[in-house]
This record gives C-alpha cells, sequence and structure tokens, in this order.
C-alpha cells in the first residue's frame, strides 16, 4: 500500500519528525462478532478480490484453515478450533470460529520495532499501515507484533499485512471483508459506537448462557481497532491461540521507550541490519525462488521471544487442534 | 419454502435440520442471526455432523444419518403426550377432525394395501368415509377413535423417547431438550421455522421426512404465520425454478402432469386430475386444472390446439413410467439408449454409482453437453489416473460440447427458494463461441424444425405445430419467453360475475391466473407464473423494499408466485373467526368485510369465516393433511424405515420384520440391489455433503474458491480415528460395496460415535466437491460410494446415508 492519507498521520515508524497534524479523523474500528461468524471465508475471498492478490492452491493439512496461515498474499484466514468449554452449568462442545488478521493496536508493536523510516504509519482514525515501498524486509515488524501477522513474501522481500482497507475507508467505504460478510458477523464504524454495539452483543450471550461473554481489547496494546465479540473473553487463548494479555515485546520496549538516548543508536543500527539484510537476501534472491509457497515466513526473520511474544504465537500446528 | 428468508427474522425457534443453512446458505442464514439478535430466538440444529450451522446453535442435538423420522415421530409423541398442541389451530386448519375409512390399517410396519411382489401400495383403503353426498365425515370433539388425531395419537405413541435415542443414537436428555424447546412454540404467539434442503430429500424416505416435519409444525399451529412454516432452502439459484416450469420426466410447467399410458382418453387424463371437493365448502384450487392445462396448450401450440382436438392433447407424449436419473442411466447401461443431451448437468460426478455411470457413458453413442464449463461428464472418456481410469482407446462415443453461458452472462430472471422470481441482468459478455441457453436450444429447434419440414416423418405435428412466434426464432429473448409463461388473454376476458366487465382485452398480458379460461380463450406457459409479466410491466423487476408491516413482506420488491403472495397458506395466521392468533405478526385477517393483511390473502377476499371455506384452498378437504389419505407412496403416514444400507441389522422400530426394514415401496433395480453392502464389511455410516467453500464441482475451477477449500478430504470422528490408527492428514481409503476413493482425514470431535442399542454407530462425513477437472487438487467423485436408490417418490437418490468402511491409505 503506499498512502492515501498523508494529512491523517498520526505516526511513522523510525521518524523522530513530527507527523501531520492538520487533519483529525474519526477514530475507526471493525468489530467481529466471532458468535455471529459462520466461518463461510467469504471475507477472506473478498480480501483477496478487493486487494487483487492470491496465493498459491494449497493442500489439506487436516482442518478447515485454508490457506492454512497469514501470508504476504492472505491477510486474513479463519481459524477453527474444537474446544470443550461451559454453558451455563454445563459443559458444552463448541466449534470456535476467529477471523484472523492484523488488530491495529493503537500502540503497534510492529511500528515501534520497524527501522525503516515511514514504512509503518498509522492514521488519525487508528488504522496501521504498511508502506511497502519503505520496507526494508528486517522482519523487525514481526518480531514486534504481539499477534504473529505481518508476513515478508519471498518474492519481494516486504511485510504484507490487512490495511484495514485503509484505501476504501479513506473514501468513506467500509472494508472488503465487511462489506461481504453475509450474517453481519463484521461491522465497522467509529470505535466508540463499536464498542456500544459490543455491549449489546455481550448481553444477548450472556442472557443465552456465556457468563464470560465479553469484548476483546486488549490494554496492553492500547486497545484494538480491531475487536472481537468473544462468548468466552475470559479465555481469549482458546480461539485458536489469541493472546490472552498481549504487550509489546520487551526488547521493542527497550529500544524505543526506556533507553531513549540509546535510541537513536539502537535504530541506526536495526537499520543498518537491515540494509546487510536487503544485501544478503535482496531482489534477486527472491527471484531465484519463484515458486515458493507464499505463505509462512521466511527462514531470514528475525523472531523475537519476549513474553508477550510467546502468547501471541498463533503458530501452533492447525492439525493439533483438530 | 411455504414462508420466505426474510420471515425468518419472525421466528422464536428455529429448527435446522435435513439442511446446513449457514454453510450452504450463508446469505440466507443472515436471517437466522437477525432473529436472534432482535427476537432473542433460540437455534436448534439437529444433524449427523457438527457442522458450521451447529456451531452456531443454542442447542445442538447429534443424529444417526437416515433416521429423521424417527426423532421427529418423537417429538410428535411428545406433543401429544405433554398436551402440548396449538388444539384450536388443529381443530380449524388440519384433517385431524377427519374419519378414516374402516379399512385403514398399520401392521408391523405395513400400511393396509400392500403388494409385496409389486412392492406397491394401493391407497383406497387410506380414504375417508364419506357420507352420502360424497364429502368426508368429521367429528369436531376429536374423539372418534378412526379420526385423523386419534390415528395420529396412536401411530406416534409408539415413538418413545427411549425408542428414538436407540434408533437414532440422540442422548434422551438432548431429545427432550429439542421436544421442549419445540413445544414452546405451541402457544398462538410464538412461532418455530424449520429450515431443510438435501439433508431431508436425499433418502428413500425423504418426502416422508419432510412430511414428518409438516405434521410436527401443523400441531404447534406454525404454518401460514409469520416466523413459521416449512423452509426448503433450494440449493442451486433457480431449481425452484426448474421445479416450478416442470422440467422432471412426468411433469408439465406450473405442477401439471404428463398423461399417463392409462390415460386412453382426454377425459380419464382431466378426470383423474381435477379433484372433488371433500367438504362442502372447500375451495378445492385444483378443481382448475382444465383452466391451467387449456391455457398451457394454448400456449404450446396456439391455433392448433382446438376444443375439437381437445387442446391438442394427443401431442403429449404419455408415460409408461417415471425416466428419472437412477432410471434413464439404468437404461443407458444397458445399452438401451444411444444419444444424450446433458444440459447443465454433470451426472459423473452428481449421480450415484459413478462405476456405472461412466460404463453407461460409454455405452452412448452421441453426448451433448451444454455447459459453461468443461466437466467431468463432457471428459469422462479421459484418463485420469486413478481419479478417472478409463481405457481411453475403447471409448466410441462421440461428444459434443456447446459451450454456454454462467448467469452473471445472460439476463432473465432466477426463482429462488422464497418463491421470488427476480429478473437480473447480463453483467459481462460470454467468453469464445459460448452461447445462451435459449439461443442453443432455439438453433437446435428450428433446425429440426426444418428437418421435418423437409422430410416429415412419423409424426412431425408437435414439432411442426409448435408456437415459435419469437422475434429471432434461433435467439428467444428472456422478455418473450417470461411473457410466454405468463399468459395472454387470447380473446377479450370477461368478468363472470359482472358481464359488462372486461378483465383483460384481447391481446393483453394477464394479471393473474384467475382469469384464465378453459374454453380456448387464454394462454399461459406456466400458470402459476402468471402476473410475473403484465401489461404494468415487469414485476420480477421491482426493486422496492418498503416494509409497511415490519415483518419483510415487501410486496414490491420481485415477484413472488403465487400472485405475489409472500406466505403460503397464510390465512391459517389467523382463528376459524378470522382473527390473528398473534396481534403483532398479523399477516391476513377478516376485517368485517374482506380478507386483508400485510400479504396477498391465500383465499377468497370476500370469503367470510362463517362459510368455513378453509385455510388451505389447494387440498379437496380445505384443510391441511396431517394424514394423507393420497399421494404419497409409501403410506399416508410417516413411519421409519432404515436406509437402503444401514449400520443397523434391525429396524428397532418393527423388529423382527425384514420386509419394514427399509421403505417398503421405494424401487431398487436389481442390478443395483447387488450393490448393496451387509454392515460386517461396511460397518460405518456415511453421509455426503456439500461446504460452503465450494459449489457443487463448479467452484473448483475458480481459483479464490480453490484456494479456500484446495483438496478433498472425508471427516472421520477421534475415537473411530484412534480406533484405526488414523492421525489427522493421513491419507485415507473409504470404500463400499460399489468402489473406493482416497482423501485427507480430517480428524475431528464433531463426529462423535453414537449409541445405538446395542451397536455403537461411527458416522463418515463426506464433502463432495472435487474431482478431475478443474483448478483445485485432483479428486475423486464420492459418489463412487453412493447407491442406486431414491425416494419412493421422487426418485432423488439416498445420498444422504449408506454404509462404507474406512482405513489408512
Ligand atoms: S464473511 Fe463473516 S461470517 Fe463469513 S467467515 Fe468472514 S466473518 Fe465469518
Ligand atoms: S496486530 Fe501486529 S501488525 Fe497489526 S498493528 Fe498490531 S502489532 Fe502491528
Ligand atoms: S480490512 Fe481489507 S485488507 Fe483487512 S482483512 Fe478486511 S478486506 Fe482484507
Amino acid at each position: 500500500m503506499s498512502s492515501l492519507q498523508s494529512l491523517d498521520i498520526k505516526r511513522r515508524s523510525a521518524t523522530t519528525l513530527p507527523s501531520t497534524q492538520a487533519r483529525e479523523t474519526l477514530e475507526v474500528a471493525k468489530l467481529i462478532d466471532v458468535s455471529k461468524c459462520i466461518g463461510c471465508k467469504a471475507c477472506q475471498v473478498a480480501c483477496s478480490e478487493w486487494n487483487d492478490i492470491r496465493g498459491d492452491i494449497g493442500t489439506n493439512v487436516g482442518v478447515y484453515d485454508n490457506p492454512a496461515d497469514l501470508g504476504p498474499k492472505t491477510w486474513t484466514v479463519m481459524r477453527y478450533s474444537e474446544v470443550e468449554e461451559k454453558k451455563g452449568e454445563e459443559m458444552a462442545f463448541e466449534w470456535l470460529i476467529r477471523k484472523d488478521g492484523c488488530m491495529h493496536c493503537a500502540e503497534p508493536g510492529c511500528l515501534k520495532a520497524c527501522p525503516s523510516p515511514g514504512a509503518i504509519l498509522q492514521y488519525s482514525n487508528g488504522i496501521v499501515d504498511f508502506i511497502e515501498e519503505n520496507c526494508i524486509g528486517c522482519g523487525y515488524c514481526v518480531a514486534g507484533c504481539p499477534f504473529n501477522v505481518p508476513r515478508i513474501s519471498k518474492q519481494d522481500s516486504k511485510a504484507y499485512k490487512c490495511t484495514l482497507c485503509s484505501d476504501r475507508v479513506a473514501v468513506g467505504l467500509e472494508p472488503a471483508c465487511v462489506k461481504t460478510c453475509p450474517t453481519g458477523a463484521i461491522t465497522f464504524g467509529s470505535k466508540e459506537d463499536m464498542i456500544d454495539h459490543a455491549a449489546e452483543r455481550v448481553v444477548d450471550l450472556k442472557e443465552r448462557g456465556y457468563a464470560n461473554a465479553g469484548l476483546y481489547n486488549p490494554a496492553g496494546v492500547g486497545g484494538t481497532h480491531v475487536m472481537y465479540v468473544l462468548k468466552h473473553a475470559d479465555k481469549p487463548e482458546i480461539y485458536h491461540g489469541l493472546p490472552k494479555d498481549p504487550q509489546i515485546s520487551a526488547t521493542v520496549g527497550l529500544w524505543k521507550g526506556v533507553m531513549k538516548p540509546l535510541a537513536m543508536l539502537a535504530m541506526g543500527l536495526t537499520a543498518l541490519t537491515g540494509f546487510f539484510h536487503y544485501v544478503k537476501v535482496g531482489p534477486n534472491d527472491a527471484e531465484a525462488h519463484p515458486d515458493e509457497p507464499e505463505d509462512g515466513n521466511g527462514p531470514h526473520v528475525i523472531r523475537s521471544s519476549g513474553p508477550g511474544q510467546m502468547e501471541g504465537k498463533g503458530n501452533v500446528n492447525p492439525g493439533e487442534q483438530a | 419454502m411455504t414462508n420466505h428468508w426474510v420471515d425468518i427474522k419472525n421466528a422464536d425457534v428455529i429448527l435446522i435440520m435435513g439442511g446446513n443453512a449457514a454453510e450452504a446458505h450463508p446469505c440466507g442464514f443472515k436471517w437466522v442471526t437477525e432473529a436472534k439478535a432482535h427476537r432473542k430466538a433460540r437455534l436448534m440444529v439437529v444433524d449427523p455432523r457438527f457442522t458450521r450451522s451447529a456451531a452456531m446453535a443454542d442447542l445442538y442435538a447429534p443424529i444417526r444419518v437416515g433416521s429423521d423420522i424417527a426423532f421427529l415421530g418423537g417429538v410428535i409423541n411428545y406433543l401429544i403426550s405433554h398436551d402440548k398442541l396449538q388444539m384450536e389451530y388443529i381443530k380449524a386448519h388440519t384433517n385431524a377432525p377427519f374419519i378414516v375409512g374402516e379399512g385403514y390399517s398399520l401392521k408391523d410396519g405395513i400400511f393396509s394395501g400392500y403388494d409385496a411382489e409389486k412392492r406397491k401400495y394401493d391407497p383406497a383403503s387410506w380414504g375417508y368415509e364419506l357420507d352420502k353426498d360424497g364429502f368426508a365425515k368429521v367429528d369436531p370433539t376429536l374423539e372418534n377413535p378412526r379420526c385423523v388425531f386419534q390415528i395420529l395419537k396412536q401411530h406416534y405413541a409408539r415413538y418413545t423417547p427411549e425408542l428414538v435415542s436407540k434408533i437414532c443414537g440422540t442422548p434422551v436428555d438432548t431429545f427432550k431438550k429439542v421436544c421442549e424447546l419445540a413445544a414452546s412454540t405451541a402457544t398462538p404467539t410464538r412461532n418455530m421455522t424449520i429450515m431443510y434442503a438435501l439433508g431431508w430429500t436425499h433418502h428413500s424416505q425423504g418426502s416422508e421426512i419432510i412430511r414428518t416435519g409438516a405434521i410436527l409444525q401443523l400441531l404447534l399451529g406454525n404454518i401460514g404465520v409469520a416466523g413459521g412454516g416449512m423452509n426448503a432452502l433450494r440449493g442451486h439459484s433457480n431449481i425452484q425454478g426448474l421445479t416450478d416450469l416442470g422440467l422432471l420426466s412426468t411433469s408439465l410447467p406450473g405442477y401439471l402432469q404428463l398423461p399417463k399410458d392409462s390415460d386412453v382418453k382426454y377425459d380419464d387424463y382431466m378426470t383423474r386430475l381435477t379433484p372433488k371437493p371433500l367438504r362442502p365448502n372447500s375451495t378445492n384450487y385444483w378443481g382448475n386444472y382444465p383452466k391451467f392445462h387449456v391455457s398451457l396448450m394454448k400456449a404450446w401450440y396456439g391455433k392448433a390446439a382446438t376444443k375439437e382436438n381437445n387442446w391438442a392433447f394427443d401431442y403429449l407424449p404419455r408415460y409408461d413410467s417415471g425416466y428419472d436419473i437412477i432410471k434413464t442411466f439404468d437404461l443407458m447401461y444397458d445399452g438401451k439408449i444411444n444419444g444424450y443431451i446433458c444440459q447443465g448437468f454433470n451426472p459423473l460426478s452428481s449421480f450415484p454409482d459413478t462405476h456405472k455411470i461412466s460404463a453407461a457413458l460409454q455405452k452412448l453413442k452421441f453426448l451433448v453437453i451444454i455447459d459453461p464449463l468443461a466437466t467431468e461428464t463432457s471428459n469422462f472418456w479421459q484418463n485420469h489416473g486413478e481419479h478417472n481410469d478409463v481405457k481411453t482407446e475403447d471409448i466410441k462415443t462421440e461428444v459434443f460440447r456447446l459451450p454456454s453461458t454462467c448467469f452473471a452472462e445472460e439476463e432473465g430472471s432466477l426463482t429462488n427458494s422464497s418463491r421470488w422470481l427476480q429478473w437480473h441482468y447480463k453483467g459481462a459478455e460470454p467468453p469464445g463461441e459460448a452461447k445462451g441457453d435459449p439461443e442453443i436450444i432455439g438453433e437446435l429447434f428450428t433446425r429440426i424444425r426444418a428437418l421435418y419440414a423437409k422430410e416429415g416423418g412419423v409424426f412431425p405435428e408437435p414439432i411442426r405445430d409448435l408456437t415459435w412466434t419469437y422475434k429471432i426464432p434461433t435467439s428467444p429473448s428472456p422478455e418473450e419467453l417470461a411473457q410466454e409463461y405468463n399468459g395472454r388473454a387470447l380473446d377479450d376476458i370477461v368478468d363472470p360475475k359482472k358481464k359488462d366487465t372486461i378483465l383483460a382485452k384481447k391481446g393483453e398480458l394477464l394479471g393473474t391466473f384467475a382469469h384464465l379460461r378453459d374454453d380456448g380463450t387464454t394462454s399461459a406457459g406456466c400458470w402459476v407464473y402468471t402476473g410475473a409479466y403484465t401489461e404494468k410491466g415487469n414485476m420480477m423487476a421491482r426493486r422496492d423494499n418498503s416494509d409497511p408491516y415490519g415483518l419483510g413482506q415487501t410486496l414490491n420488491w420481485a415477484f413472488a408466485w403465487p400472485v405475489n403472495r409472500r406466505v403460503l397458506y397464510n390465512r391459517a395466521s389467523s382463528d376459524a373467526a378470522g382473527k390473528p392468533w398473534d396481534p403483532k405478526r398479523k399477516l391476513v385477517f377478516w376485517n368485517g368485510e374482506k380478507n386483508v393483511g400485510s400479504d396477498v390473502p391465500d383465499y377468497r377476499p370476500d370469503a367470510a369465516p362463517e362459510e368455513g371455506v378453509g385455510a388451505f384452498i389447494l387440498t379437496a378437504e380445505g384443510v391441511a393433511r396431517l394424514f394423507a389419505p393420497t399421494g404419497m407412496a409409501e403410506g399416508p403416514l410417516p413411519e421409519h424405515y432404515e436406509p437402503f444400507e444401514s449400520p443397523l441389522k434391525v429396524n428397532h422400530l418393527n423388529p423382527g420384520h425384514a420386509d419394514a426394514f427399509n421403505n417398503p415401496a421405494a424401487r431398487m433395480f436389481k442390478k443395483d440391489r447387488a450393490k448393496l453392502g451387509k454392515p460386517e464389511q461396511f460397518p460405518y455410516a456415511a453421509t455426503s455433503y456439500g461446504m460452503t467453500e465450494h459449489f457443487h464441482g463448479w467452484t473448483k475451477h475458480l481459483k479464490g474458491n480453490a484456494i479456500i477449500q484446495p483438496e478433498q478430504f472425508v471427516e472421520v470422528g477421534d475415537e473411530l480415528a484412534k480406533e484405526k490408527g488414523i492421525a489427522n492428514g493421513d491419507r485415507v481409503k473409504v470404500s463400499s460395496a460399489r468402489g473406493h476413493i482416497e482423501a485427507v482425514a480430517v480428524v475431528t470431535k464433531r463426529l462423535r460415535a453414537l449409541d445405538c442399542g446395542d451397536t455403537k454407530v461411527h458416522q463418515i462425513g463426506l464433502p463432495n466437491h472435487w474431482g478431475f477437472m478443474g483448478l483445485a487438487k485432483k479428486g475423486f467423485s464420492v459418489n463412487t460410494l453412493s447407491p442406486s436408490v431414491g425416494d419412493a417418490n421422487t426418485q432423488t437418490p439416498e445420498y444422504k446415508a449408506f454404509t462404507v468402511n474406512i482405513e489408512k491409505a
């Protein structure tokens, strides 16, 4: 993506200069009501059609999840989990279906970790966008993301993820997945309205015996602009590893927060690493493997293992969940 | 659907059984989420598998494939024995008070009138006791032991919760929860809708399963009301249109019938199909049969259809038996069919017993394929390794492929499940040489007619005289076809009550089938569609969704047959006095002068309640049939029989009576019967189905769909998988008495083992979307496994219940 919203930028990665302040936009959010989602994957297809990206035709690995993971050309996937949980006084079998993708964190770990100026933006409406032309493919965003979302393409060594359809939102349209969702499981609007709508849904779910129904809008990342209504908000991890208390990796915090005086130096170093990486992996390398599967992280991706990071890894072999 | 998609939002309880709306009808399922969110509706799903619909449900009950009648019969028993009935509704709107003749009996699972040799019933003994005027006798107190209510009560008293559990494998307490929730709608202000689909029709007793559901709904007063009904979710976007236009071997458009061999004379035919009223004031709408039939013949044969030649009656073929797909391919297999025109159909993938279908196609001299895609059938002669292992060099069949258009490449109407005819416009030009189906048929017809004109032939008249007045004879336009099925006045149509009023002038398009005549002065190619394209324009193209009553009726959106009526039997939404059962959801009621409301009344508008006309105008009784004295092949009341291949050795309802093991009236050809598996070799129950990611075998040709469900798999319960050493993602071989397939195993808790008496039943799920054509990974036709046996009334194959074995490949 390149930015359509140059007047609305709230933050830019690896930049100390102030961002544009002239225009304030409404803070938006996408609300995914997991209790209404039928797992039809229409949103997946809509995403690939609107953004005109199509991954490979894969295989079945023993579950309904297809493609099996997020990828540079797969920005959202449905995750299916078979669980046994309490409903009222009894235990009931449930098939939980969660639409996975970027959460558009208010405090985005990806942006904070990114060493390349302007490769990641946050608009004043809350959307976190990757500007691929500025991306150096270092993979720090992957390490910095507590939700394990960004994926580096082996084709072009750029990081990709859901844009929250920033291009559509910029011109007053709802995201493509929202428009397509046949059941109304995904809604889009001001963050405030979405929180209100979620509250109504929670009342309904509680009335149906889900005592712990609630909104997922985790404080550890300052809240998110993609939120979930969960029947079991006390146990988000049963939804295919949704982190219970996501935090930005300690390493990222170290670079940019506590050790401020060292931050500039650190950034210089990371940029350098990125540069080396670019030289090492480079576009030529990508062209050498045009047929490799597009999904999944490349071996060159740096993974951090901060505390929040572990929880965020939805990396369990989907097969194990079945 | 008796009701319509939007109306589901008016329901208080939703039962999805014999269908999987969330997966197969995701857009329609939206109305379920609406009902849940805004009416606090409760959703129940009864299914062999924990489906994506079940994932949305408040209550899920597992059931063994093919045991639906036992389950529903048990619910009926619960309602009657717990007095959870909407009694006033039952007395006013059903045949509960009707007295059945003395000859009727049921013994050991077999009804009176059975001929074991022919595997056929003579329904004579199922009829009502008639009075001297030929009307059925009734007992309004429902106490007469031979009244329908008492017979029904006695019949289903046998379906105890314990027996249901033994047959269906549903735990007793779960079953009772379903009963209780259904029973909560026995009050006038709570309604339940039933959503079903191929999970009910794909059985050797599919029609009776649906009837059991209808009986249940009638006992609860849930038919003809908002948020109620029996709602068949149709699969293909226009399969309702196919049914309405009568594209079945013994049908004519608008649910009229082809004559039989035994209809020697025109009068035989008309008398057989024109019923007499069974109650003094019943509307008996089918009494108008001659008007519909004569108008059809005028549409088809114009001036060549005259009173003297019985409206060209002899131009119609008379049938000796149905020519359903099973029969047709059986004949083809026997070498009795030389050529086959296959339009929009993929038999090799879709019909049971793939090996038999392939062998049959190989015996053809020619095969014509009219399809937008290169299908498995069009390429049946190609060797695709294990997925289609044929000897190409031995196949002599000549295949002609006539590429046709996809729906978005053509203009016209599609009839959806709600019975709405919705007009749509062309979105793109078809690629290459592809042509629309009317153009292909137009070309074929004009050339064949020219041949008849030139060469004569044995009986050229039905072809020669066919009305073919389209502007471009080789390419009839959608508007011309729509106007033809709507029908016209061929002369001035005068109001029979007010002779000075002309209802329709000569040449005008008709506004309603009430104006059809049996004297040759009207035409209508499909009488139920009359009103769709009138002098006011194309009613199907209307797009005004205003909803003055807030019930989602939207009378100005498209056109719903019949006569733009949105809910069938809507007069039953009021009591005998014409007062709505639920003042908040009024459909049709008596305002002192007329029947009015939010819908087009399914009733004579000026029929006062005192007239006792009856809310079900299509039956000769005027009321709904709990007990069907005619019309069903296997008996007047649904009875549980096992599928033709069952994992059980006995029918627990009638143990020790082998002739009542499976449907005694279902037809099965000898060579197919020889290929039935026994539980010893094929111990597991299997069911085939579609998934949300694909539409039959079509969407595997599209990259987007191929990505989201790329490869064939089978679903296995974790308990059985463990027993068999099958791990998730392993390749497995699934076999039946007819062949085998191989696929990836999805090991899941969603298919649980069921306790059916002394047998533990494991069930295996077989999604059927893959084949050897298209972009997805190559796969097998699941119908390699399914048996060639169909429903006794419709011959719809038993795709949903058969037996298999499974092992690691
Ligand atoms: S389109 Fe809506 S219902 Fe379908 S999978 Fe996506 S979120 Fe769920
Ligand atoms: S989910 Fe990950 S990629 Fe998305 S904004 Fe948050 S940190 Fe960045
Ligand atoms: S918001 Fe746009 S980019 Fe993100 S998942 Fe939805 S369609 Fe894809």
